[in-house]
This record gives C-alpha cells, structure tokens and sequence, in this order.
C-alpha cells in the first residue's frame, strides 16, 4: 500500500508557521478534533507540511490483509470482511505506516468511493469490489490540495463520509459499506473559489497560511529547501533527531489525553467565546476544547488552561461565523477581538 | 539583452538543470522564434535526453500510467502501462497548448513535480516510476484571461514572452551541448552563499515577486548560471540573471529604491475589502492584498538583519533590485495598476468554479451509449459492454465449458450522460423614486415578456425590488408564471435608490444559483443614481461607494449581468457600476419593453461572450 518510502522534507524544518503547525499537531494527537484546513499562499509549505506530518506518526497496527486497514483493537470499528475473520480465529494484524491519501481534483467519483473491479469483472467474470481512495484512507489522512476546486458531487461524497465515518457504496450492482474514518485535511488558496458551509464545518480547525515577508525566515525557507535538494537523506537524517522528538511527544500526548482535567472556569469560558461570536450549534465548542486539551496535552500540562484555549481559537472558531460575503478578510479580526473581550488582554 | 538573448539564455539554463528549475513557460503564438527556441532547447540537451510530448487534453491514464486495459484484457492478468511522465524521466515534458490544461491535469502535473514521482496505486497494480522532469508549457494564450493555470506557474522558474517578437527574430544560444555537459558536473559543487541567497530574496520581496517557491527557483537559477560560466561560486552576475530572468516576469509592485516610495505604488489599496479576496491566485501578482503593510514594516527592520553584515550586502542588494527592476517588462506595472478588469479575469483561469459549467460526463441524464475505451469521466457500461461482446462467443473460440467470457477492446461502451446547465435570471429592478416616475412600468413589462419565454424553456426567474431602504427578493427563484406576474404587479416605487444593498442581494442570490450548478445572470434595471448607503444611511458619496464596492464583488462571483440604465440620459454614475460589475451596459433612454425584453435574451444566450465584454 505504501510502495517506496521516499525522503520527505521533515516535519520540524518547516520554518515558522507556527499557527498551521499548531493545528495540524493538535489533530495527529486527538484524531477527533476533526481535520485542518489550511487556507494561503502558494508555495507556503502546505503540502510539505502535510507529507511531513505522514512521516512523523507512529506506525498503527493494522489486520493483515485486510483492505481498509482495520484496527485490531477496535472491534467496533472492523469491517464486515474483518467480522467475518474474527470469528474464526484471532486477528492477525503488523504495523503499517500511518496512510496519507492524496485525492487529486480530478479523480472520479469511483476512484474515490470504489467500484466494480474492472479486471475481475471481465477477465473472470466475477462481480468484486475495487476499494477507492476513502478505504485506503481509513484510519489516516486524507488530503485534499486545492480543496475549494473540488467538483461538487465530490464535495457531497466527502461531507457524507466525513460525517459518519462510513462509505456506503450502492452502484454497479454493487452492495457494499466499510468503514472510512479519516481526518481530512485540505488546502487551498481563498482566492481561488469558496467552499460550501457544510465542508467547512467538516473541517475541525481551519489556519491561514502567509508567505513569510521577514526576509530571514524566508532566507532560512530557502536555504533549508536547497539543503534538501541536494542530499535528501543527509537532510532528513540531521532532522531525524527532532522529528523523533516530535513523535514521541504526540504517542505521550495521546496517552495523555485522557488524564487531562478541564476546570469548569476553562469550560465556561470556552461557551462564553462561542456565545460571544455568535457560531451556530455545538461543535465549535467541542472542537475548541479538543483542541486546547491536544494542545494541553502535547505540552505536558496537567490540566487545560486559559492560554491553551487563546491558542486555538482562532483556528477553531474562524471558519464557523456568520459569514458576510463580503467581509472574506474579518472573521480572524473578528475572532481575535472576541478573545481579547470575552478572556481579557 | 534583447528578449531574444535572453531567451536563448533561458534555454541553455535550463539545459543545465532541468528539474532543479521546474520548466519553462513560452507565451508565444506559433511562430518561428518559438520553433527555433525549441529546437535550440533540443540541440543543447545532451544526447539520448528523453523529450517527450504531452497534449492539454491528456488523459490520466497516459500522463500517469494506469491499467493497460488491452494487454490486461488479452493476458488476463493486471498490466500496468507507463505514461508520458515517467517516460519524460530525466528529460523534458513540452506541454502544448498550456492555456487549454484543465485544472485537474493541472493539479496532478503538480503533484507529480513535487514528488519527482509517479504514484498511481490501484488494487493489483502498484505503479511507482520516479519522473522527474523539467515542463516546456507552450502557452499561446492571447487575452488576460488565458494562460498556464498559476499552480503550475508557480512551479517554473522561467516565464518567457516571445509574443512581441519580430518575425525574423532568431533564438540562437551562444553556447555549445558541450558547455552544458560541462555545467551539468559542475552545478553540484556550485555554492551560494548567504549574502547572495539574501539579496535575491529581498529582491523578491522588494519586487512582490511570488511566493518562497519562486525565490527557490531564483536561486537554482543563479547556480545553475555560474554552472554554465564554469564558475563553482554564485557571484553577482549570476545573481542579476537570476533576478532578470526568474524574478522581474513576476514583479507585482514597483521597485522603491528609496524605500519609503513603495506604498504609492503599491497596485491596490488595501481598503477594498471586494476586491481583497478576489485578487488574482496568479503567482506574479499573488502578493498585493498583503504587500502594503509589510512593505512599510519591512522599512524600519531591513537595516536591522543588514546591520551586522558589511556594507557590501546592502549594495549588493540595491544592484540586484535595480538590474531585476530593469528587467520588468515596460508596462507591466502599469497594466497590473490600472487593469482591474483583466485581474478578476485571470482569477477565473484556475478554473474549477463550483457548479456553474457542468461537463457532460459521469453525471446528469443518461443520454445512451456509445462504443469507446472508459477513458477520462466516461465509464464503462458493464452490461452493454456484455452484450456487444456476446454475440461474438462462439467465434472467438469460447467453449461451452469456460465461464470467460471473450471480450474484446471494440465491445466497449461507454454510458453518455447530458446535462444542461439551467439558468436563472435575476431581475432587479430599481423601484425608487428617481425610476419609478417614468421606468417602472416599461421595466415591469419587460419582465412579463421574458417570463413568457423562461416559461417556454423551463428556466428560472428570481424578482428583487429595492427601494426605499432595503433590497428585497420579491421573488425566490420560479417557474411559476402566475406568482412572479402577480408579484411585479404588486410593485409599488418611491424611496431611496439603495443600489449597494441591491448588488449584495443579487450576488446572494447568484451564488446561491451557481451552487446548485445553475448558470445565473443579473439583469440589473436602475438608473444608478445611489442615495443609500449599506448600513441605510442617506448620502450620495458613500452610497456610490458602497454601490462600486457591491458591484466588485458581483464581478469577482463571475456573474454575467446586463446593466440596462433606465435614466433619461446615460449617466457617468451607472456607467462606473456598470464596469465594475464587469456587466454589458446598455444605456436606454426610449426603449419600449419588447426591446429591453429582446437585449435580455441576446444577454443571458451568450453568456460566456458578455462577460468578456
């Protein structure tokens, strides 16, 4: 499934950016957060980030042979073919990279939800179904580059799947469903188009990306990005030390997320800010305070505090206001004048 | 150095590292100085480089690779067939009519640049070639709006114009296959050292010159020509060339030597909050909704990085700002400042906008089938595919005991689907005081008669009045005749003339329409005299204002809109909402409603034409 483990650019020599980093943590530590969407510029290490984060999980354990990736612990979660095998004998399961799926723009609706396996159908005769690109992201990552391009009944797909963690797939004569559960994470420049308000609240947190105008950090981008180039594996060796440091802090901070006390005065606070800002229905708050606790968590805190929440809820509160068309630019003003009114300077 | 010169200079640079810069971009007609720039490219490659051809409309499975469905089909078994790019290994991928590249290629061509690799697993097959290439686009784009989609622009270090070129210009490198062999050995041991790496991104900066990609790019290109000057250090020079080639093309703000000029020059001021979204995804004008400020903050802090450095860096910097400066092509800035138009135009080039052109193809109504390979949105019709091959069993040697069936490359069919994109038009008609004495009636006539005709062809009509203060939809998207009759003879005029809060009504309402994947037009009916602002306040300035701001953001939506100015003489003030709807402005002092109903109809049948009017 995962052919060639090629260098990647390591995760902890991103420079700066420190809001998407931020973000995209909080959801490798606590899966349910929801996903990242990350808005900017071109060539602001979206999708570097994106391919670093892959490389920096852990490995899962994973059923052998099955083709969704089922976890082994998880008998609520198994597939129906994962059923089956487990009633037979114990599951046999090994360690798999954690998947990143790419969905390009352009894929077809089959490719995404699966079909009819083409080569079986004719060459043997046999009706089978070919998992698409929803199965292989089961249990990982699911990455969408231009995300706001998407054709629509793509977009309907995905607001579907995402929702209820299960790809449903009713077609060819085909009768099939098996679990999808991914954190989705797509990236794209707001220029460029809108996404529906059902897709956006798919997306647990939401970051703007900027291109770095301090010419030392953008210096550093560049000589960090040649460094790369000209010996990938020396690169990502000298970084090796820092991106182990990185994983073992979010396998720590996922253990940890349970222990993590959320005082009442952090809760209330939380509800004030959403009630402040006007968002409709709960899961902003959910979402913020799943993040502040990832956050908590991945910073070793005992308990979520203030300062956790003042940090994420710009990404989890801005894409859910009340949008004024054409008011693209105000919702992080927004946001960040109801922090400062609801939590105080 | 003549457009030409450097051309060809381009063309030995990127002989010398074709991957490493990503590619090239030509915008050129089909001419001679075009064919002579590639045959140059091909002659200095060195021998046995692959070069391979890639058509706009290329389907996945020939840019990628796939499942070769034939030789499957005959070996029984999955094969696995290469496409262009994993061919184009090492080489070059010439990209012909660049402008026509859907944003779908667009985005998997970027995909695979990123990587260096072709990935395409599928269950069976997993196919995994590493393709690293350099991209010729053959860009022949002629207006604004047309061009090599901006992801991919951002991913080539050379944007090359040779569209003002003299018939008998002539692209000859001054360098031989053998120097680039040379400069190919030495371009690893090249260094750049921090000063020059500085300049040229403070160049960059300075210029607005895309985004961290570009300034990456700039800097291979600097190697990449002390390479060529058999040089293993970057010295200015090569700096400058970088800066002229890589940099100047993008250049979205003039230069400000002294740096406190650059505000003024600054392309778009940053109080537009309409225009701010829409600001062309064009890496070489990516920057300006968020230049300004930095610009101004960069000002105070450039001596402070500096300060520690001699005083070498800071002209080392002036030199290349003002050699990159040099190098932007005359009028450039200036279109960038005035052109407005062309901007919102080219956001539209990346394409993909949700829902408002619908390709026939994987959805909509089924329109029968027709014989052909499952290639690109077609999809295979397994049970016709059956029964075209059925007949043909017995002759193709199947025996009565083998469940196979035999089938064949020709028993494809493909299922067609048709859809039609539905249209809405959205009439908003100014009943205020000012129109309503001698417009309202004619206006509402109009309506009647055009309803008679959406009636016909089943398309949608919507109603906002606005008067008084307020715009309101009078009438939510219909068929229905009789409710959208009822509700124009119900029309009362007086008031203000609240065109800002009518403009936010109509783009709602389109949006809304373009959502659902229907082709909305706003056929706007006022005078545009203005008096009420957005927040309701009475006021001619702030009104007008508010209404050219509305009227931008309509534009930017990319909604075709007819402006029919109902006032007795064309007035400046309509005409100024009207182009910055981007709308076909039709002054109408004495018009009758057949006419107005007829300049419609004209409008919402070509719609693709109006809004490039």
């Amino acid at each position: 499934m995962n052919p060639v483990v090629r260098p990647v650019f390591p995760f902890s020599a991103i420079v700066a950016q420190d809001e998407m980093k931020l973000a995209m943590l909080a959801s490798a530590v606590d899966a349910s957060i929801g996903g990242v969407l990350i808005f900017g510029d071109r060539g602001t290490g979206k999708s570097t980030a994106v391919r670093g984060l892959a490389a920096l999980l852990p490995p899962m354990h994973a059923v052998t042979g099955c083709r969704y990736g089922c976890d082994p612990g998880n008998a609520e979660a198994l597939c129906v073919e994962c059923q089956e095998r487990a009633k037979a004998e114990p599951l046999k399961h090994r360690l798999v990279p954690v998947p990143v799926v790419d969905m390009p723009l352009g894929v077809t609706e089959d490719r995404v939800v699966g079909a009819l396996d083409l080569e079986r159908a004719l060459g043997e005769g046999v009706k089978a179904f070919e998992p698409g690109l929803l199965a292989r992201a089961n249990r990982g990552f699911l990455y969408i580059d231009e995300v706001n391009l998407l054709e629509d009944h793509l977009v309907d797909l995905l607001i579907d799947v995402a929702a209820s963690g299960e790809n449903v797939v009713e077609r060819e004569g085909l009768s099939v469903r098996h679990p999808a559960r991914f954190v989705l994470i797509g990236s794209g420049n707001p220029e460029e188009g809108e996404l529906r308000p059902q897709l956006l609240d798919r997306f647990g947190l939401s970051v703007e990306v900027k291109t770095p105008t301090d010419l030392q950090e953008r210096v550093e981008v560049i000589k960090r990005r040649d460094e790369f180039e000209r010996d990938k594996g020396a690169f990502v060796a000298k970084w090796k030390k820092h991106d182990d440091g990185l994983r073992k802090r979010i396998v720590a901070a996922r253990k940890r997320l349970a222990d993590i006390e959320l005082p009442d005065a952090v809760l209330e606070a939380a509800t004030r800010l959403c009630m402040h800002l006007g968002t409709d229905g709960l899961r902003a708050e959910l979402t913020l305070i799943r993040a502040a606790r990832a956050i908590a968590a991945y910073e070793q805190a005992g308990e979520v505090g203030i300062p956790h929440l003042r940090r994420v809820a710009p990404p989890a509160l801005r894409h859910r206001l009340r949008r004024d068309p054409l008011d693209e630019s105000g919702s992080s003003t927004r946001v960040e004048r109801a922090i400062h009114e609801v939590l105080g300077a | 150095m003549t457009v030409e010169s450097d051309a060809a200079l381009v063309a030995a640079l990127f002989a010398v590292d074709p991957a490493g810069l990503g590619g090239v971009v030509i915008r050129s007609p089909v001419q001679p100085a075009r064919e002579q720039w590639l045959a140059a490219l091909r002659d200095l490659l060195p021998v046995g480089t692959p070069v391979r051809k890639l058509p706009f409309n290329i389907p996945d499975g020939r840019l990628l690779g796939g499942l070769d469905l034939v030789a499957t089909l005959k070996a029984n078994r999955p094969i696995a067939e290469r496409g262009v790019l994993a061919d184009a290994n090492g080489g070059v991928a010439i990209l012909t009519m660049a402008e026509r590249l859907g944003p779908g290629t667009a985005a998997r061509l970027c995909g695979v640049i990123d990587v260096g690799e072709v990935q395409l697993p599928r269950e069976g097959v997993t196919i995994s070639h590493p393709a690293s290439f350099g991209l010729v686009a053959l860009d022949e784009g002629i207006d604004a709006d047309e061009g090599v989609p901006t992801a991919l622009l951002d991913r080539v270090a050379f944007l090359v114009d040779l569209g003002g070129l003299d018939i008998r210009a002539i692209v000859t490198p001054d360098c031989e296959p053998a120097d680039i062999v040379a400069a190919r050995a030495l371009l690893p041991d090249v260094r750049i050292d921090t000063e020059m790496l500085q300049a040229l991104c403070a160049t960059a900066l300075g210029l607005g010159a895309g985004s961290p990609r570009v300034s990456v790019l700039a800097a291979r290109t600097a190697r990449a020509a002390a390479a060529l000057a058999g040089r293993s250090a970057v010295t200015e020079e090569d700096a400058v060339t970088a800066g002229r080639l890589v940099l100047a093309p993008r250049a979205t703000i003039a230069p400000a030597p002294p740096q406190a000029a650059a505000p003024e020059d600054s392309p778009q001021p940053p109080e537009e909050p309409p225009e701010a979204p829409h600001e062309p995804p064009q890496a070489p004008l990516q920057e300006p909704p968020a230049d300004p400020p930095p610009d101004n903050a960069d000002a105070p802090e450039d001596p402070e990085p500096d300060a520690p450095l001699e005083i070498d860096q800071q002209t080392l910097e002036d030199v290349l700002l003002a050699a990159t400066a040099a190098a932007i092509p005359p009028g450039l800035l200036a279109r960038l400042r005035s052109d407005a138009q062309a901007r919102a135009a080219v956001a539209s080039r990346s394409g993909g906008r949700v829902g408002e052109f619908r390709r026939a193809g994987a959805r909509g109504r089924p329109a029968g089938i027709s014989a052909g390979p499952p290639r690109g949105a077609a999809r295979l019709n397994v049970i016709e595919t059956l029964r075209a091959a059925a007949p043909w069993q017995r002759l193709r040697g199947r025996s009565a005991a083998s469940t196979r069936i035999r089938i064949s490359p020709d028993d494809f069919r493909v299922s067609r689907h048709q859809q039609r994109a539905q249209t809405l038009t959205i009439f908003t008609v100014d009943a205020s005081g000012s129109s309503a004495l001698n417009r309202l009636a004619e206006a509402k006539g109009a309506v009647e008669l055009l309803l008679a005709d959406c009636y016909v062809r089943r398309d949608q009509v919507a109603v906002i009045a606005f008067r008084g203060k307020t715009a309101d939809v009078l009438l939510p998207p219909t068929r229905s005749l009789v409710r959208a009759k009822r509700s124009l003879a119900g029309l009362p005029g007086g008031g203000g003339t609240p065109l800002a809060s009518a403009l936010d009504a109509a783009t709602a309402l389109a949006r809304l329409a373009q959502r659902r994947g229907e082709t909305p037009t706003v056929v706007l009916l006022t005078d545009g005299r203005a008096n009420i602002a957005r927040d309701g306040a009475a006021g001619r300035e702030p009104a007008h204002a508010d209404a050219l701001k509305a009227a931008r953001a309509l534009a930017a939506a990319h909604i075709t809109a007819l402006f029919i100015d109902t006032s007795p003489r064309p007035s400046e003030l309509a005409k100024a909402v009207a182009v910055a709807m981007r709308a076909q402005y039709v002054p109408l002092p004495f018009a009758n409603a057949r006419s107005l109903a007829a300049m419609v109809k004209a409008a919402t049948a070509t719609p693709s034409l109006q809004s490039r009017a």
